[in-house]
């Protein structure tokens, strides 16, 4: 007869045996299948938008933030759909992304490089996110997309408008919506012609990052082109917040137009104290003294108040265009919000959809399927009329706004008028372009 | 054990099992619960634990063991990076010439400003190392913009040259590896309903960590850390005994040099990618309260600090408005809103509230900071013991 000794101590042994016998093959299987990083495998999809909710750009990075909620609501099928039903692809359901419902981690970007990309390495790590998207700085883009690039993730750039980030730092995972520096100096040139005449000596102030360079150098050689003359160009620190000393030198130097390559709190802080100075109210050489800030949005305008009036500018896009799908949008932002949505706030709803509508036609999330699925992609109804996404450099060509301060604004969104809708042709450029040379594409890495 | 003390050795064992465990440690909550939000087992910000835990070591033995207070460390931590990123670029995507140069570079250069500034004492001094600091900041942010890349900050490139490695075909950029070894290379491991990553580049951080804290654990115990002790409780006296303490205090600035650029290699090591704002006084300053939250003087002090300051950076400033909504989202919609707008200022964006809220209570209930905390309790325990065993001891004869 055989003898069995059943001690409390050998059931838990064999137990425990056992235990692990049984939670072996899933130790074993679980870091197999994976086709690439962060495989969604439940009923869900995690994206990462990734913006400054401090900083100097912090105000553009909360109307980011509402506008990507509302892509979200829009995509799982929630309120009024939006450009959903404008936008020429009608590969979105509004049951999420391939069925799966949306969902989104956020993180705060602080406008630093080693911030955003911790932020989204954590996302990418801890989170599970399937792509990151946002940023409102092209330092940041330019970081966070080299970060996405190695970790094999997608990046929709958000607000940057460098053209380093399809320049000499493309990535072959990273797709910009926002124009460029190159293409703001080709829809101003015409304009600033027209308007001040051909013979003129501006001198820059430019902030100190691959955004203020670039589009600096952009700027002075379309107006060179007219025939203007460059007198000088000073960098400041983004950090900056008082530009008084660097404003007093303009005075003595014999210009007569102010540039000012700053965007964000660093434009309402150095044209409020250009204006301080008087030099709207100057003449030099004869001619009235104009100041012309390259890029700006309506978040800019309300912070400069009535300093921004009567000067020209260029912008991403402007709730007032009256196209169906801009109107759609302004529409169903303006019922979730109570008020028009940014430029920002537009590019970063685009991108979402873009990102979404991309995986829904390759039916997959794998980047390398969704980069197919981007490149050379046409569409319209995104409130730019017909929008190319070009294969060579990910930058997509669009018409660009050309923009003045209103000078009789009927309410407090009421702050830009539209000059001139440059046409995307006379802003499109060649993919070797120098002012884009450097740098390569690589091929897309889909990560594990 | 190695030269130690049993006590020492019980602590050195104690953080070393605690760093290897730490993939199960940070990771208590099962991965689909709602509580995951407060997982930190992720390898980044297990990394950043264990980078910025040298680096206050290092602060450590400056002032915790001769109360110099330099206000300017961060220089040292991005010349460390700025140096590793350069060697990716330049000699190989090997780890270890980047972090032996990094370790040379931020000690020349700790000797060098040490040098100034430990000529003043006091807050003159802790002004000094500030404004080197801001002034290496201002440098990588735009005057040496060829070398730093400036704002940007200084990342690989498919054209850098690399002369010892072969030639890169695959279109994408190389990553960082200790002979073959990739730092992003991890290994999750599924039991149940958790899920542990385990991370190349963490384990290479963990390792350089524990190194990094016995040396310090032997500088406390030699007699160069008594005469720093000494520098520390009355330098007029040491000077009336006809010691020259400068040239230890410029050695303890200079080892306190080297860790940080230890830190700002494994840091580069791990995100190959270096930012002028590693240098900003905002970052020299963390590591002041790094070491204060943790304990001054004590050993494992700083590493708590370190831990605690990049939980809360990395952790609380991902709680936003949906995750509160989704927390309380059982209650009546009043209540609901009401507990949300409470806790919205502290959360998300907020989380330097959050942090100041602490830093304050523990300077004021617990000058000796978390380690001071920790004894507490641990005192309390053992009294509560004793009183036991005497009353069992009392009962006993009884029965």
């Amino acid at each position: 007869m055989s003898k069995t000794n059943l001690t409390r101590r050998g059931v838990l042994k064999s137990g425990a045996v056992a235990g692990a016998g049984v939670a072996l093959p899933t130790i074993f299987t679980a870091s197999s299948a994976a086709a690439y990083t962060n495989e969604p495998t439940g009923g869900s999809v995690t994206l990462g938008f990734n913006v400054p909710q401090t900083g100097p750009y912090a105000d553009e990075g909360a109307d980011e933030l509402r506008a990507y909620e509302l892509a979200v609501e829009h995509l799982n099928g929630g309120g009024d759909g939006g450009m959903m039903n404008t936008f020429s692809s009608n590969a979105l359901q509004g049951n999420g992304i391939l069925g799966k419902k949306v969902e989104f981690v956020t993180g705060d970007t602080q406008t630093k490089s080693d911030a955003a990309r911790a932020s989204a390495k954590s996302m990418i790590e801890k989170d599970g996110a399937i792509m990151i998207t946002g940023g409102s700085s092209s330092g940041v883009a330019i970081a966070v997309q080299g970060l996405c690039q190695e970790a094999g993730v997608i990046f929709m750039a958000g607000l940057t408008h460098s053209n380093d980030t399809t320049g000499k730092d493309k990535k072959a995972n990273g797709f910009r919506h926002f124009f460029n520096g190159y293409m703001s100096g080709a829809a101003l040139a015409p304009v600033l012609k027209q308007l001040y005449g051909d013979d003129r000596k501006a001198y820059h102030l430019t902030a100190d990052y691959t955004w203020g360079w670039t589009q600096q150098e952009s700027i002075a050689a379309a107006t060179e082109a007219l025939g203007w003359e460059t007198v000088n160009n000073v960098l400041t620190p983004l950090a900056a917040t008082d530009f008084s000393s660097y404003i007093a030198p303009v005075l003595n130097s014999g210009a007569d137009v102010l540039v000012l390559n700053h965007y964000g709190g660093n434009m309402v802080n150095s044209l409020t104290n250009a204006v301080q100075f008087g030099l709207r109210n100057k003449e030099v050489n004869g001619k009235n003294f104009e100041i012309v800030v390259p890029l700006f949005s309506r978040l800019m305008a309300r912070g400069a108040g009535e300093n921004i009036k009567g000067i020209v500018g260029s912008t991403n896009w402007h709730w007032s265009l009256q196209d169906d799908a801009s109107k759609a949008f302004v529409k169903s932002f303006g019922t979730k919000y109570g008020f028009p949505p940014s430029q920002a706030a537009h590019t970063v709803y685009c991108q979402t959809l873009l990102y979404a509508d991309a995986c829904q036609r390759a039916g997959t999330f794998n980047p390398c399927g969704v980069a197919e699925a981007l490149e050379g992609f046409e569409f319209d109804g995104l409130g730019n009329g017909k929008t190319l996404y070009r294969a060579e450099d990910h930058q997509c060509f669009k018409d660009v706004l050309v923009v003045k301060g209103k000078e009789n604004p009927t309410s407090e969104f009421d702050l830009l008028e539209v000059v001139e809708v440059t046409p995307a042709a006379q802003v499109t450029y060649a993919p070797d372009h120098p002012m884009f040379a450097g740098g390569a594409l690589g091929t897309c890495n889909p990560g594990a | 054990m190695f030269g130690l003390n049993k006590k020492d050795s019980a602590l050195l064992l104690l953080v070393a099992i605690l760093t290897m465990l730490a993939p199960f440690i940070l990771n208590p909550f099962p991965s689909d619960s709602g509580l995951a939000q407060f997982n930190a087992g992720y390898p980044d910000l297990m990394q950043r634990f264990v980078i910025f835990g040298i680096f206050a070591i290092g602060f450590n033995i400056l002032f915790g063991l001769t109360g110099y207070l330099s206000f300017g460390h961060a220089a040292f931590l991005g010349v460390g990076s700025y140096s590793a990123v350069w060697m990716f670029k330049l000699l190989s995507m090997n780890i270890i010439p980047a972090i032996v140069l990094s370790v040379a570079i931020a000690g020349l250069f700790a000797l060098v400003i040490g040098y100034v500034s430990l000529r003043r004492t006091g807050i003159y001094f802790s002004i000094l190392t500030l404004a080197f600091a801001q002034m290496s900041f201002a440098l990588a942010y735009s005057v040496l913009t060829p070398i730093t890349n400036g704002e940007t900050g200084l990342q690989l490139s498919l054209d850098d040259p690399r002369i010892l490695d072969s030639a890169n075909t695959s279109g994408s950029l190389p990553v960082t590896s200790l002979f073959g070894l990739e730092m992003r290379s991890s290994f999750d491991l599924v039991v149940g309903p958790w899920s542990f990553t385990f991370s190349v580049g963490y384990y290479i951080c963990a390792i350089a960590m524990l190194l990094a804290f016995y040396l310090s654990i032997r500088i406390f115990r030699s007699p160069f850390g008594m005469m720093l002790r000494a520098i520390k409780s009355n330098q007029q006296r040491l000077n009336y005994t006809g010691l020259n303490p400068k040239p230890y205090t410029l050695a303890a600035f200079v080892i306190s040099g080297m860790y940080a650029g230890l830190a700002g290699g494994l840091l580069a090591s791990m995100d190959p990618l270096a930012g002028a704002e590693r240098m900003q006084w905002t970052a020299s300053g963390e590591v002041v309260l790094m070491t204060i939250l943790g304990g001054v003087g004590t050993l494992i002090g700083p590493v708590l600090g370190a831990g605690l300051i990049k939980y809360f950076e990395n952790i609380f400033s991902k709680i936003n408005d949906t995750v509160l909504h989704g927390w309380f989202g059982i209650l009546p919609d009043g209540i609901e809103d009401f507990l949300v707008s409470i806790i919205h200022p502290f959360v998300g964006k907020g989380w330097h509230l959050t942090l100041g809220i602490i830093f304050m209570l523990v300077v004021t209930f617990l000058p000796g900071g978390l380690v001071e905390g920790g004894q507490r309790i641990a005192r309390l325990f053992r009294s509560k013991k004793k009183t036991d065993g005497a009353d069992a001891a009392k009962t006993e004869p009884a029965e």
